[in-house]
């Protein structure tokens, strides 16, 4: 299933936060949306899953879900979102209640995604106890549970820290390479654009628009091993989002 | 060489750390003190009874088997007013948490009636459900709704908007999102609440039995008073003191068994 979006547009009161946003994400892809703090990437997102409704514009899904999918426009959030009164099971299990699956199931597909973390062990623990990688793992967990087409992930590594930041992005490739999965990944850190996008649109400052979209055509699982080549690339996207960066950074907020 | 010396310890106290039997012991201790002052007589008879004169009339209490009347009456009242008003109170104050319109219809009229003491309201109460049983619950009830719709809509409102988020991106109902995302996430506060209701249930429990009952540990108390009995008057305060501990530790309870994910 792709996903289009059509001249999106969005404003707060008078305040405009995206002009004419105009993007394909196509099936099997990852594309990474950065841009500096505040130019309406995190908006953009929660437009693309329904959790927001943008002013004008709109967004189709072509295509049919995969066999199967419960939950087609999945969210990985920044701040994980679990239940901290339930366990890794029951966080993973209350995506598929209302599904209509049954206990079996439901355990069936709880083991596997565990599995594809490397959570099994942590199955019956609360979010009290992991760290925070792991709680992003369980909420990766959670999503890969309903079997989306098209995963939106918000910034989803920026509340780890440097070295958990590593291991988890080796591990979203790994996920990736192993069975390819779509992803709207948006994130404000260079460095896992270049490592996990195929596809990297580069956003302007408020109000939001796309810049620059730069395709990477070097598969993912080959990336780790050519840092050159990222740095590089890691560069060219900085260069273009420096001067934004910097004016961003001296704007006043309006939240 | 230079002159050395330690670099001084500044981080003590300001921490709480639990000591064990000091608690009791202090209780001890000044039950202790009381007996002695009533018996060496600094401590007037007629002003304060001793401890063990408390003791007598409690135990003449139970031999004379008015123990359980009144405390059956008591916790007779206590337990439906109590359990009507909270649930009445949980239900009102999800309400106001989840709906504009119940919190633009509902909030206002609970600001202004929360702050009444009820017990300002038993004469009403009496002419509108007579002076039996009906007006004494409805004082508790009355008494323990409000502040239990505070402490849920409260609670409600502090549930993480992300969470909720999370919920609708999972796709799931309204009802579902209620049952399994915010009443867990709101049950602290409103566990907190069911603190504040007991007490207020208790207070309004004396001073409605004052009024007119036959039995009940208020009835009790305010007769030992006007005999100028004062050990049975004694023995049915720490009979009430009992009611409110035992209700401030099944709280407990309630809150280590359903708030564990807590700590």
């Amino acid at each position: 299933m792709d996903l289009h979006l059509n001249n999106i547009s969005h404003f707060y009161e008078d305040l405009e936060v995206l002009e004419d946003i105009s993007l394909d994400i196509p099936s099997g892809q990852i594309v990474c949306i950065i841009g500096p703090s505040g130019c309406g990437k995190s908006t953009l997102l929660r437009i693309i899953g329904g959790l927001e409704r943008p002013d004008s514009g709109e967004i189709l899904q072509v295509g049919a879900p995969p066999e199967g999918c419960l939950n087609p426009l999945t969210y990985i959030f920044q701040d994980f979102a679990l239940l901290p009164w339930r366990s890794v099971e029951g966080n993973i299990s209350l995506a598929l209640e209302d599904h209509g699956i049954g206990k079996s199931d439901r355990n069936e597909i709880i083991s596997d995604v565990l599995a594809r973390t490397k959570l099994s062990e942590f199955r019956k623990a609360f979010p009290r106890q992991l760290s925070g990688g792991m709680k992003q793992r369980v909420a990766i967990a959670r999503a890969l549970s309903v079997n989306p087409a098209v995963m939106l992930m918000d910034e989803p590594l920026s509340a780890l820290d440097g070295q958990t930041r590593e291991l988890l992005m080796d591990d979203l490739i790994d996920l990736w390479t192993r069975e390819k999965f779509t992803a709207c990944y948006v994130t404000h850190n260079l460095a896992e654009a270049v490592a996990f996008g195929h596809r990297i649109v580069v956003m302007s400052r408020r109000p939001g628009k796309i810049r620059e979209i730069v395709d990477i055509d070097m598969p993912l699982s080959e990336r780790r091993g050519n840092p050159a080549k990222l740095e590089a690339l890691q560069k060219q996207l900085w260069n273009l989002m420096r001067e934004e960066a910097i004016a961003a950074d001296k704007e006043l907020t309006h939240a | 060489m230079p002159d050395q010396h330690h670099v001084p310890f500044r981080g003590k106290g300001f921490t709480p750390k639990p000591m064990g039997i000091v608690g009791p012991l202090v209780f001890v201790a000044i039950i202790a003190f009381w007996e002695f002052g009533s018996r060496s007589g600094f401590i007037s008879a007629l002003v304060l009874p001793a401890p063990s004169e408390a003791l007598e009339a409690f135990i003449q209490l139970v031999n004379s088997g008015m123990l359980w009347k009144h405390l059956s009456a008591s916790l007779y009242r206590l337990l439906i007013g109590w359990t009507c008003g909270t649930v009445l109170g949980v239900v009102v104050g999800v309400m106001i948490g989840l709906s504009s319109l119940a919190r633009e219809t509902l909030s206002p009229i609970v600001s202004a009636i929360f702050p009444i003491p009820k017990i300002a309201l038993l004469p009403l109460f009496i002419i509108w459900f007579g002076i039996g049983e009906g007006s004494k619950i409805a004082t508790i009830l009355f008494g323990t709704f409000f502040p239990t719709v505070i402490a849920t809509y409260g609670g409600v409102d502090n549930v993480d908007r992300s969470l909720i988020r999370m919920g609708q991106s999972f796709g799931l109902s309204w009802s579902s999102i209620v049952r399994k995302i915010i009443l867990p996430g709101a049950l602290p506060a409103i566990l907190s609440g069911f603190r504040i209701s007991t007490s207020i249930a208790i207070v309004l429990l004396v001073a409605a039995e004052m009024i007119g009952a036959e039995y009940g540990v208020g009835a009790y108390i305010l007769l030992a008073g006007s005999l100028m009995e004062t050990g049975q008057l004694i023995a049915g305060v720490a009979i009430l003191s009992a009611i409110g501990l035992t209700m401030s530790w099944l709280i407990g309870k309630a809150e280590k068994h359903f708030l564990d994910w807590r700590t």
